[in-house]
């Protein structure tokens, strides 16, 4: 009863959404140009499967690629953050005031440096976009490890990289995907403001582009979908990492 | 015999903005092998510090700390801590919590050795059977038998606890005092505890030293003259009694009240 009611209700939610939706355009009786309604969407994904299928993956993969180097490159952020007070007191300002950016206004910039790397500025500005959160929680995650917990091996004259590895590391995990919630949506917004913003082609942004171009509105409201969908699926490949990696901070709190 | 830990002449100050902070002053604690050493004294006297020293996680600025004949000048293996916060490693189970130390030490020793050993120690303090737990599905009181386990799982020399009974129940510490002396009896270690609890101290200790207030040295050391197989019912003797009365003036001496007054 209780799976059923797990599946059934956001189900029945999504089929109230479509129906009311259905309902707004029949009602003001708008044309497809205005604003496409559920039915239309089928057709225009049939209709362009080939390129749905070929441009989700474009966006895809620059997404991926780009949270992954966030990860990476946050990480060692948070890490030097978090052991050192000065590179803290010196960097933190630094990727605030980065943060503070609207990425939107970088998109020019990265197009003019690399120009024509349409592949790497798009990887690029994903990656931008998503490591400050990660770089953050994970320093604030360090600093705040309680002495003891560092006591317990330092006195058994462990080192600082055992330390980190048996315990700081699995410790901060939590805040870590607490952070990479946040920074796989992130990436996937960077992808698409290079998609959009400065197209090339490829990538759902550019389909998306191209609707507009051609005054295919329900083309562009499948290509919002679409776009929900692959947000939706990135979401919760983060969520069973985490269950996976830091499941016992869940069971801690129940 | 040689003093297992010996503390000699130990002045350390901290450095805060308002300037060098003393917090132990010419202090002097020497602990007979195998024996069980209880410090009380003020609050906010320096007693954590003094754990600090004795595991070499810093160095005294003037004075020497001496184990096992040789000085302290960093951590060594052969000590055990034990802690007011159990500190569980929450993505552990109380088993692998418990083998953590002998990751460190003993890292070629094989896991199946490491699993018996733990289990007789988690046997022993009543844990047998959750084992396979994680810290945060067990009492406070069990955490903390997990972390003494934790503690003396890779047989140091010198056990070092800081109020490890402190945040508990009055019922659930003598209990753990109870699993304390069945610990040192099947397990011979040389001991100093820092505690808050008088009662504590005369029941586990074989001396008490009883610190100043700050900046802490040794005020008074108090032999703790009672048999080696207690119960608790020897805190209500009139020896016992006697010994509480007395520590306790010292505590108010320590404190900077005269020790006859309210």
């Amino acid at each position: 009863m209780e799976t059923f009611q797990k599946i059934a209700v956001p189900l029945l939610a999504v089929a109230l959404f479509l129906l009311a939706w259905e309902g707004l355009v029949w009602v003001n009786n708008w044309p497809n140009y205005k604003m496409a309604s559920p039915s239309d969407l089928p057709p225009a994904f049939w209709k362009f499967r080939w390129l749905f299928l070929e441009m989700g993956w474009q966006t895809l993969w620059r997404t991926v690629l780009g949270l992954g180097l966030a990860v990476l490159f946050g990480t060692l952020i948070g890490m030097i953050m978090g052991f050192s007070r000065i590179a803290r007191d010196g960097l933190y300002p630094l990727l605030v005031g980065f943060n503070a950016i609207p990425k939107a206004t970088l998109v020019p910039v990265i197009a003019l440096i690399f120009i024509g790397q349409h592949d790497f500025n798009t990887v690029l500005m994903a990656f931008l976009i998503s490591f400050f959160p990660i770089a953050v929680s994970v320093g604030i995650g360090l600093s705040t490890l309680e002495p003891e917990y560092r006591d317990i091996l330092r006195s058994l004259g462990a080192s600082r990289f055992t330390i980190f590895r048996k315990i700081a590391l699995p410790k901060t995990l939590p805040e870590f995907f607490g952070a990479l919630k946040v920074s796989v949506t992130l990436a996937f917004i960077g992808t698409n403001l290079v998609e959009i913003v400065s197209p090339h082609g490829r990538g759902l942004g550019a389909l998306f582009k191209s609707g507009e171009t051609n005054g295919d509105y329900p083309l562009m409201f499948a290509v919002l979908i679409a776009l929900a969908v692959l947000g939706i699926v990135l979401y919760y490949a983060v969520l069973v990492l985490e269950r996976i990696f830091a499941g016992w901070a869940e069971r801690a709190q129940s | 015999m040689a003093n297992l830990i010996d503390i000699k002449g130990v002045t350390h100050a901290y450095r805060t903005k308002a300037g060098p902070l003393p917090v132990l002053d010419n202090l002097n604690i020497a602990v007979p092998e195998g024996e069980f050493a209880a410090v009380v004294g003020p609050s906010g006297c320096g007693k954590s510090t003094l754990t600090r020293l004795v595991a070499g996680l810093m160095k005294p600025d003037q004075g020497e700390v001496w184990l096992h004949g040789e000085r302290v000048t960093s951590p060594r293996k052969t000590v055990g801590m034990a802690f007011q916060n159990p500190v569980m490693l929450e993505w552990r189970t109380i088993l692998e919590n418990v083998i953590l130390p002998l990751e460190i030490v003993a890292p070629r020793m094989a896991q199946r050795d490491r699993v018996d050993r733990a289990m007789h120690l988690l046997e022993m303090v009543g844990l047998k059977g959750f084992e396979a737990k994680r810290p945060s599905q067990l009492s406070g009181g069990m955490r903390q038998r997990a972390s003494l386990c934790r503690a003396i799982v890779h047989k140091p020399d010198v056990l070092i606890m800081d109020e490890p009974f402190g945040a508990l129940d009055a019922f659930t510490r003598e209990d753990l005092w109870q699993t304390m002396r069945d610990l040192r009896a099947a397990e011979p270690f040389t001991c100093v505890l820092i505690t808050h609890d008088l009662r504590e101290s005369v029941y586990l200790g074989d001396q008490v030293f009883v610190l100043s207030g700050r900046p802490a040295r040794t005020q008074t050391v108090l032999d703790v003259d009672l048999p080696a197989d207690r119960t608790l019912d020897i805190l209500f003797e009139p020896k016992a009694q006697e010994m509480l009365h007395t520590l306790r003036d010292q505590i108010r001496i320590a404190q900077g009240r005269d020790g006859g007054a309210h």
